[in-house]
Parts: structure tokens; sequence; C-alpha cells
């Protein structure tokens, strides 16, 4: 088992035609995700290796009857691409662009909620249920099936603990890469729900990193909320602090943002947290022991 | 991209929200004359992107030309902590009648906009958030309907009566302008109505979404004018993300968490990261010369280490790049590299079979760090 991604994923991809959209298109089929069409608007009717590309996102999915999108459009145009998935009846959309305007996802965010479209990313790597389906760029050779849940705010850094896990032999569910843009889709909390759910996870593991408050937040409503063993990473406690210019932001966060706020909050509500990315994968294994 | 203050404030007099007169000035001759032109006593502002700049002697009351000639002196030779300073700001003396705070900003946490305005200007904002936020109104605006009129009358609810239309005004242009400019902040502590009953904005916090910059040239062209480091400088045209740290581990990583978490990883190792580099996800022969050339180019790092975990970026590929790069770069100090994920062993390969005297092969992430640490620490006793 495995949340937002699995054996039920029909993926369209947005932007198939471009270098990054094909090449990762192709890798995530040959991993056996199901892909079955891409769009490009303009290119309607052309094909990417078999891939059939149509010109909108309605059309794809009347004709294929796609469920899932990932977005590999240019910034400028994201926000629009995004839009387009959810009216076309699109239930997951994964967006891989990086560098969209905050405005534009602000306005995506807010009529996204009246929708039923869940949006990971944008400026994110994915996300891979090892052995069902992958939809992004998380390699897929570093992972193997099992029973933990991961979700990270960065990319990299997943692929790191992901590793760390596999060489330990410990399997994953579902990886999540939520990725660090300000207004972003599902976060620790909606992925920290769907893995409460899932009967294939066992334990979840939270990569964060400073800024913002997510990972406080995420720290509440794992004491409130979640029963499974959560082991949390935070990066960046050398990280130079950032330069601040006004109060607003520490107003509305009421925090600092920093690793340490950030570890601190977690083990308040029974988190453990490796200091390093290894010491994350002895506490996972510790934990399922 | 945080504006300078009377960047910010040249933005808000284009849509109409009064500001105080003012002059540039980047010597202290000129900060004289505008004295002078402002009738003999001034404000010197000190032009910094960081706050805290009235509890920091950045902001100056000067009596006559010479005084705001003096302080500008010193605010352009000593700098404003720790950071260069090119200009001062020299703006009028008003008569301040009152002091409000109001401020318009992107939450990341709700991902709509949120609206914030105080009668008690000229306090601790955060400090009055915290222990009374009550006295603090606060609004949510949803970025596809925008700003209501029941906003702002809920924001201004809390003010003397006969500022609230005048503070109103304000909030409105400044939505405007935080919408039409891709602004994710724009504060201005304090707003404060003069003995003639105006309502001015003496400050002004501005920071454009950087994502957003292609849709304003006008505001992409002001980068040029913030001071930059010259390593720094070179890093940014080579497309690296790099930052200047105090410590002697030289640190090269693909991934702005993983470099964080290698810089965490050195400290627990016993030393401290010279700089933070990300090379992004690229890895070529170019890109890894440049970062070492950046990195050996700063005398105090003693130890270089390379952290390289392949996703799409394969390890034999960085592997060669790496020795490619030595044959460009002359290198005075160990680098230990570490590569891991796609094609790790065929990098590791590559790499010992090079037996490059000054390349130091490590597999996984902390043995790596263990061995930068240590060597950087042998450099430092010798």
């Amino acid at each position: 088992m495995s949340i937002l991604v699995g054996p039920d994923t029909r993926l369209v991809v947005q932007g198939i035609t471009g270098n990054e959209g094909t090449f990762h298109t192709l890798r995530n089929r040959a991993y056996g995700t199901n892909v079955v069409a891409g769009v490009t608007p303009g290119k309607g009717g052309q094909d990417v290796e078999g891939i059939h590309v149509f010109d909108t996102v309605a059309e794809a999915v009347a004709a294929t009857a796609a469920n899932t999108s990932m977005v590999f459009v240019p910034p400028r145009f994201a926000a629009d691409a995004i839009l387009e998935a959810a009216d076309a009846g699109i239930e997951l959309v994964v967006c891989i662009t990086e560098g969209i305007p905050a405005r534009d996802m602000a306005g995506v965010h807010s009529y996204l909620r009246g929708t039923g479209t869940t949006l990971v990313g944008p400026n994110c790597p994915g996300v891979i249920s090892p052995g069902e389906a992958n939809v992004g760029i998380i390699p897929g050779e570093i992972c193997e099936p099992g029973r933990v849940g991961l979700v990270s705010r960065s990319g990299t850094l997943v692929y790191q603990i992901v590793h760390e896990l596999t060489q330990r032999g410990i399997g994953q569910s579902t990886c999540v890469g939520m990725g660090g843009d300000p207004v972003h889709g599902i976060g620790f909390i909606e992925s920290l729900e769907l893995f409460e759910a899932d009967p294939g996870t066992d334990l979840v593991v939270l990569t964060g990193e400073i800024g913002g408050d997510d990972e406080e937040r995420a720290a509440a409503y794992i004491g409130e909320r979640v029963k499974k063993p959560v082991v949390g990473y935070i990066a960046g406690f050398e990280a130079p602090p950032g330069k601040r210019m006004g109060h607003a932001g520490a107003i509305v966060t009421g925090s600092r943002g920093t690793a340490a706020a950030k570890a601190e909050a977690l083990e308040a509500v029974g988190v453990k947290v490796g200091r390093t990315p290894t010491e994350v994968a002895e506490l996972v294994a510790g934990a399922l022991a | 991209m945080d504006l300078y203050e009377h960047m910010g404030k040249e933005l808000f007099a284009r849509y109409g929200i009064s500001v105080p007169s003012g002059t540039v000035a980047e010597n202290a001759g000129a900060a004289a004359r505008a004295t002078k032109e402002l009738g003999g006593t001034s404000v010197v502002k000190v032009q910094v992107q960081v706050g805290g700049r009235g509890k920091g002697g950045g902001v100056v009351l000067a009596d006559s030309p010479v005084g705001a000639a003096q302080a500008a002196e010193k605010m352009l030779a000593e700098g404003f902590q720790g950071m260069p300073v090119t200009r001062v700001l020299i703006e009028e003396r008003l008569a301040i009648a009152s002091e409000f705070y109001a401020a318009m900003l992107l939450d990341r946490s709700t991902g709509k906009y949120l609206a914030m305005v105080t009668a008690e200007g000229g306090m601790d904002i955060e400090e009055l958030a915290r222990t009374r936020p009550e006295a603090l109104r606060r609004v949510e605006i949803d970025p596809l309907l925008g700003l209501r009129m029941y906003h702002l009358r809920d924001l201004t609810g809390a003010l003397p009566a006969d500022v609230r239309a005048g503070v109103a005004d304000v909030l409105r242009l400044v939505n405007t302008l935080l919408t039409e400019q891709d602004a994710t902040l724009v504060e201005i502590n304090p707003l404060v109505r003069l003995q003639d009953g105006r309502i001015v904005a003496l400050d002004a916090k501005v920071t454009i979404d950087d994502n957003a910059l292609f849709r304003h040239p006008d505001l992409e062209e002001l980068r040029s004018q913030f001071p930059i480091d010259e390593v720094e400088a070179r890093a940014k045209e080579a497309g690296l993300q790099y930052v200047k740290l105090d410590g002697e581990v030289g640190i090269i990583g693909n991934g702005a968490g993983l470099v964080m978490s290698t810089l965490d990883v050195v400290a627990q190792a016993g030393a401290r990261a010279a700089n933070f580099l990300d090379i992004g996800g690229g890895a070529s022969a170019d890109t890894m010369a440049t970062s070492l050339q950046v990195i050996l180019s700063d005398p105090s790092v003693k130890a270089v280490l390379i952290n390289i975990f392949g996703g799409i970026t394969r390890c034999d590929l960085v592997a060669e790049g790496v020795l490619d790069a030595l044959g460009r770069v002359k290198a005075r100090v160990p680098i230990v590299v570490r590569l891991d994920g796609t094609n790790g062993e065929e990098g590791r390969r590559i790499l010992t079979e090079a037996a490059h005297p000054r390349i130091v092969p490590a597999s996984t992430m902390l043995e790596a760090a263990r061995r930068a640490a240590e060597l950087a620490n042998d450099g430092e006793a010798a």
C-alpha cells in the first residue's frame, strides 16, 4: 500500500515535449508508472516514444481517463497549467517546476480549495511509491518497497535519507517531496494524515529545514492526532542566520524559524530527531525493531 | 529581494502614499547640501537591507548641515552591523502627532495575504503581538477576492476616529502596490499622523518576490545597486549559490537541503564550514572548476569537502568533472570527495584509479565529514 501515487495512477504529463519533461516522463514510465498521455499546447497529435500528446488536459482526460498530472511547464505558465488540470478533473497534480511567482501560487492555492484536486509542489522532486509508481524526479534506484513513509521539504535530502534507509534494508511505502516554496500544495500535516490512515505505513520520517513554521505546526498536529511513530530530521543548525527586514514575519509565525526551535518542538511531542541523516536511519531501525 | 528604504519610498510615492521629502546622499557633502535645502535640519537614515536601524544608531537627527555631514560620514565609513553602506537617506523632519503600524504580507502558513494594523506604533511590535495580541488587528485576504471594504473597516477600527479614513486609503494603496509589484511584504513602521493631520509613511520595508522579477525589469535593475562580495559575485555569475561563512572546511554539494545538512555534520565532526555552496542539479567539469576556484580563493579554507548525492546527476560524470577541474585549478589543500547514489561505485573507482595526491575519496557522508574535519584541524596545527 501507499499514498498519493500507486498502481491506480494514470499519468498525464503537462510539458511532455520539453527536454526535462521528456527525460523524466520516460524514466517514470520505465519505472513502471502508467503514463497515459502528454499535453503541450499546439503539439496535439504528436507522440513522445509512443505516448500520445494532446493540446489540452481536458482532451487528454476524455481520451485516456488520466487521474494524475505531472507539471514540467516553465514558471510563467505553470500556475495556468495547474488550474487547467484541476478544471479537467485531475485528482492529483505534482508540479516539479521551480520559480513560479508566489502571487500566482497564492491564487492557485485559493482556487484549489474549492475543487477535489490535491497539489504536491511546486519546486519539488515529486512522489514515489517504490515498486508501484514514480511521479517526478526522485531516482527510483535508491528506493526499496517497504513500510516507512517519508515527507520532506528538501529534494536532495529526500535522496540522502531514502538512501540511508535502503542501505539498512528499510523499505519505503511512499516518499513525498513537498517542495520548499512559500505557497505550496500538501505539506507535512496533510502527508501525516494520509500516512496515518495508510495500512501500508508503520512509521513516518519527517524531514524539515530552517525557515517558516511548517515543522512547528506539524509538531502540534502530531501531538494531537498521530499515533504512528514519527522520526524527524532538521537541516540548517549551522546555516547563517537570515537577514530580517521587518517584524511582520516573526509576528505571523511567532517563531524565528531556527533549526533548534523546530527540533525542540518536535521532541516536545515525542518525535525522535536525528542529528545526521545516518542517525535518522538508526532511529527508524530502532523504532521498528 | 529586499529593497532599500528609499527604493520602497519611491514605490510608495508612485502609488500615492505620502512619504517625507528626501534625497539619497552617497557622501558627506551631499548630505550637508540636502540638509541645507531642507531648511537646515534633517533625519539621516542609513540604507541597508536589515531592520533594527533605530536602536542600532542607523537613524540620526541632524540639527545642522554639518551635523548631517558628520552622521553620514560615520555611517558610510563604519558600515552598519557588519554590512557595507554606500548611501544614506536625508529626509525632512516632521512634527509627529501619533504613530501607528501597518503591514501587508503573503502568509506562507495559509497561502493568503495578511494585513495587520495597530494604533500602538513606535513600540516593540513583536512584544505587543505576544503580550496583547488583541491590540493588533489582523485580516486575512483571499488572493482571488482581494481587499474588501469590510476588511478596511475591521483593520482601522481600533484607530482614533479621525485617522481611520486616511489609514484606510494608505492600506488600499499598499494592497495595490503589493499585488501589482509582486511584493511579498510591505511594512510601514511607523505610519504617522502629523500635527497638521496628514498621514505619512516614515519608513518603508518592501520585499519583492524573486520569482516574479521577470515581470518587473525596473525592479530587477535595482539589484545591481546592492553591494556584493567579490567572490559571491563570481559564484553568482556561474549560477552557484554561495554564502561565505567563517569556518575552515570549504563545502561543495548539490541541493540546498543536502548542503545545509553537510554544514551540520561537519560541525558535529568538530570543524566549521567556510561556506555554503550549492551547485544545483548539474555537476559538469566547468561548474566544479568554478566552485573549486571560488572556494580555494578563501585563505581560511584548510580542507575541502565535496558531497554529491547522485540522483539525476551521475557520480561517474562528477568524478570526471572533479579530475578535469583539478587539471585547471591548483589544489593547495586536501579535497575529500564523497560520491553516492547513481553510479556511485563507478565514480569512486574513477577517483581511486586517478590517485590524485590531493583527493581523499569517501563513501559515506559521515566518513567524509570526519575526514574533512580532521584534515582541516591538522592543517590548522601545521
